[in-house]
């Protein structure tokens, strides 16, 4: 019972203390961007250097759409609505979810190591030291990177995505061209594209914001760098996860 | 208050969880000398210079550094004073990604808005005097133990501190390094009329580069003094330090319960392990 | 200075290419941005408009023509004003058109069907479609056949 109570308060604690660090971010960030290349960095970092698997990914999950919907769809004789099941389908959900669990493991870890390793070899130390905040000059910077890079990495993922699934359905199983688009103009709307752009931005800043705290909170050993990477990609992957029920939850009812 | 003074410290406590490190530590340091801090593994040696440097905060006592209490300073003041500090960690500490001609710009950079070239002339002085200017385009990881030592007191000293602090400069050299590393410690406290701390458990090397050393154990300063008056000291523990005596007041054994009755039964020994 | 080049090459150009990515998605897939070229809104008044939805396609010979803006009820005729937005490409439709409301399949989503008129006067901005029929709801049907075949 004493147990629990103090895992509750511990949790709490961990809890608000990240309020309180994500606050600090959020607070350092405009004077961050007055340095733009500190950001640029990062974005090259989180961003750049993951496209080609988020476009490698992105066509497959597209591909496969096409595949799945396709052999479904036929079912219902329904096969014309190809592009707008894939359309909507990677939109909302498969675009935002996979490419934030992709930017966990190949983003997410790497910031995690990187701001662990600096702590674990006293960089961090040393900036104090030097007075340089190490918040505004290490976190801020790759939290805003991270932040920046996932909206555009999940739209390009979709994008490629819907190209897969035309590739798939269009010239391979014979789907008809204008049906694939025009299906796919007349069934999605503002809202839905709207949809899956607030869940890559929320999605960012949480991917962001847990790989830099773990990497920013690592114990300072060799260990500690190599849990810290691991509870990257797991707390991530439960926090989008959820995340992504609730959004959802709330653009359904909200119409 | 004492003007020779640069950093007093006064009735120090401070505990790790339930284990105390210090418990009463007095503690002066004098301008313009280099003053080592010695002491058994574990006594915390690190540990005070992170509380002189403000990362800590003390239990009880305080602590003045360059005239100001610590306790008194808010972040921006903590900052300003740090300012003042170069410190030079165990292992370096240089920024990875950064070659060493950026890492000794870094502080510069941050701190200061100055025109490319003067951060250039800047940081090849000094480059120059811990004779690394050849390594420039160096990076970190492409650098010996020594040599990343230096690169970082080449850092620590382009802001012109007025304290140099060193955490543990020995561990880990070869003999060249070390003595490299030796002179630099005294060629830079003269040359540059600073304050130097160094913080080590190497004997021989502390006593040829220290003014003055303090011995710490058990939460309070043991003896201080010259190398000399320490080496001749009368009590059994500094003699058992300065000349490395593997047993004496610091014990070989780790406390244990009574090792025939631990090898010969199951008794209450095993269940105190 | 290699280094920078590269990162400020390599963050320029995905940085486009997300931009390019968004653009992509808000204007390929959705039909939005032709419409709000170049259209014109017609209304219609309906008694029932079975699962018609905002967004449902307008057609005309089986040719999507426009789209459905918006639908509210008339509290005082209790009938639903259907508006119509059309792209003015078609801006030759005549003015006794009538407009039903018709189901894709026989299960599949309803749709405004346009019938064309005999008028020489065309269709502008803001008229009313007079002629309607409502949707056709299931269970209305089968009630009537019901009691037909009880009359019997």
């Amino acid at each position: 019972m004493r147990d629990l109570w103090e895992a509750f308060t511990g949790f709490l604690r961990t809890f608000g203390a990240l309020q309180l660090f994500l606050l600090r971010l959020i607070v350092e960030s405009p004077r961050v961007l007055m340095r733009p290349r500190l950001v640029t960095q990062q974005i090259f970092n989180a961003g750049a250097l993951s496209l080609v698997l988020i476009m490698v990914c992105g066509f497959f999950v597209g591909a496969v759409i096409g595949l799945q919907g396709h052999s479904n769809l036929a079912r219902f004789g329904s096969e014309d609505i190809l592009g707008l099941f894939s359309a909507l389908s990677l939109m909302k959900e498969l675009g935002p979810v996979i490419t934030a669990l992709l930017f966990a493991g190949r983003a997410g870890t790497a910031l995690a190591s990187e701001i662990g390793l600096m702590r674990t070899t006293d960089q961090l130390s040393a900036m104090e030291m030097m007075a340089i905040d190490p918040v505004i000059r290490v976190a801020t910077p790759r939290f805003l990177g991270g932040a920046i890079s996932m909206p555009l990495l999940t739209a390009i993922f979709t994008s490629v995505g819907i190209l897969g699934s035309w590739v798939v359905g269009v010239p391979l199983l014979g789907v008809d061209a204008g049906a694939f688009w025009s299906q796919m103009q007349a069934g999605v709307g503002t809202a839905d594209v709207w949809e899956g752009i607030l869940k890559s931005i929320v999605f960012g800043l949480a991917a962001s914001l847990i790989a830099v705290w773990e990497g920013y909170n690592a114990i300072p050993t060799a260990e500690g760098v190599g849990r810290a990477t691991t509870r990257t990609v797991v707390i991530t992957a439960v926090v989008i996860l959820v995340f992504d029920f609730m959004i959802t939850a709330m653009a359904i009812s909200l119409g | 208050m004492n003007a020779d003074h640069i950093v007093e410290i006064e009735d120090l406590h401070y505990a790790r969880g339930t284990r105390p490190i210090f418990s009463g530590l007095n503690l002066n340091i004098r301008r313009g000398e280099v003053t080592a801090i010695m002491g058994p593994s574990g006594t915390g040696k690190t540990t005070l210079l992170r509380l002189i440097t403000g990362q800590l905060v003390p239990d009880r006592g305080r602590i003045r550094v360059d005239g100001e209490w610590l306790a008194g300073l808010r972040r921006d003041g903590l900052y300003a004073l740090r300012r003042k500090i170069g410190m030079l960690f165990q292992n370096g500490a240089l920024l990875t990604d950064l070659s060493v001609y950026e890492n000794v710009a870094f502080p510069l950079r941050e701190h200061y808005e100055l025109p490319e070239r003067l951060i250039r002339h800047i940081v090849l002085t000094k480059l120059h005097a811990v004779g690394l200017r050849g390594a420039a385009e160096m990076l970190p990881t492409e650098l010996s133990g020594g040599m990343a030592r230096r690169v970082a007191l080449a850092r620590a000293m382009a802001t012109d501190p007025r304290i140099l602090i060193y955490d543990e400069p020995f561990v880990g050299l070869d003999p060249i390094s070390m003595g490299v590393i030796v002179r630099l410690v005294r060629r830079m406290n003269d040359a540059l009329g600073i304050s130097s701390i160094v913080v080590s458990h190497d004997v021989q090397e502390i006593n040829t580069v220290a003014d003055s050393s303090y011995l710490i154990s058990e939460g309070k300063v043991a003896a201080s003094g010259s190398p000399d008056e320490l080496s001749n000291a009368p009590s059994e523990l500094v003699r058992q330090f300065m000349h490395g005596m593997a047993d004496g007041p610091v014990p070989f054994h780790f406390p244990a319960p009574d090792y025939t009755s631990q090898l010969i039964g199951n008794g209450e020994g095993d269940d105190d392990a | 200075m290699q280094q920078t080049k590269t990162v400020e090459i390599g963050t320029g150009a995905f940085v486009a290419l997300g931009f390019a990515a968004l653009f992509f998605l808000a204007t390929q897939t959705t039909s939005i941005q032709r419409f709000e070229e170049g259209s014109y809104d017609v209304t219609a008044r309906f008694d029932n408009i079975g699962g018609l939805k905002e967004r449902s396609p307008v057609a005309m010979a089986g040719v999507r023509i426009g789209r459905v803006e918006s639908i509210v009820f008339d509290k005082d005729r209790y009938e639903a004003i259907v508006t119509l937005r059309i792209d003015s490409r078609y801006d030759t439709l005549p003015e006794d058109s009538d407009a039903s409301i018709l189901t894709a399949g026989l299960l599949g989503s309803q749709y405004v069907g346009l019938q064309p008129g005999g008028s020489d006067v065309f269709l502008g901005d803001g008229d009313r479609l007079e002629f309607t029929q409502s949707a056709i709801v299931l269970e209305n049907l089968i009630g009537k056949f019901l009691v037909n075949s009880g009359e019997d």
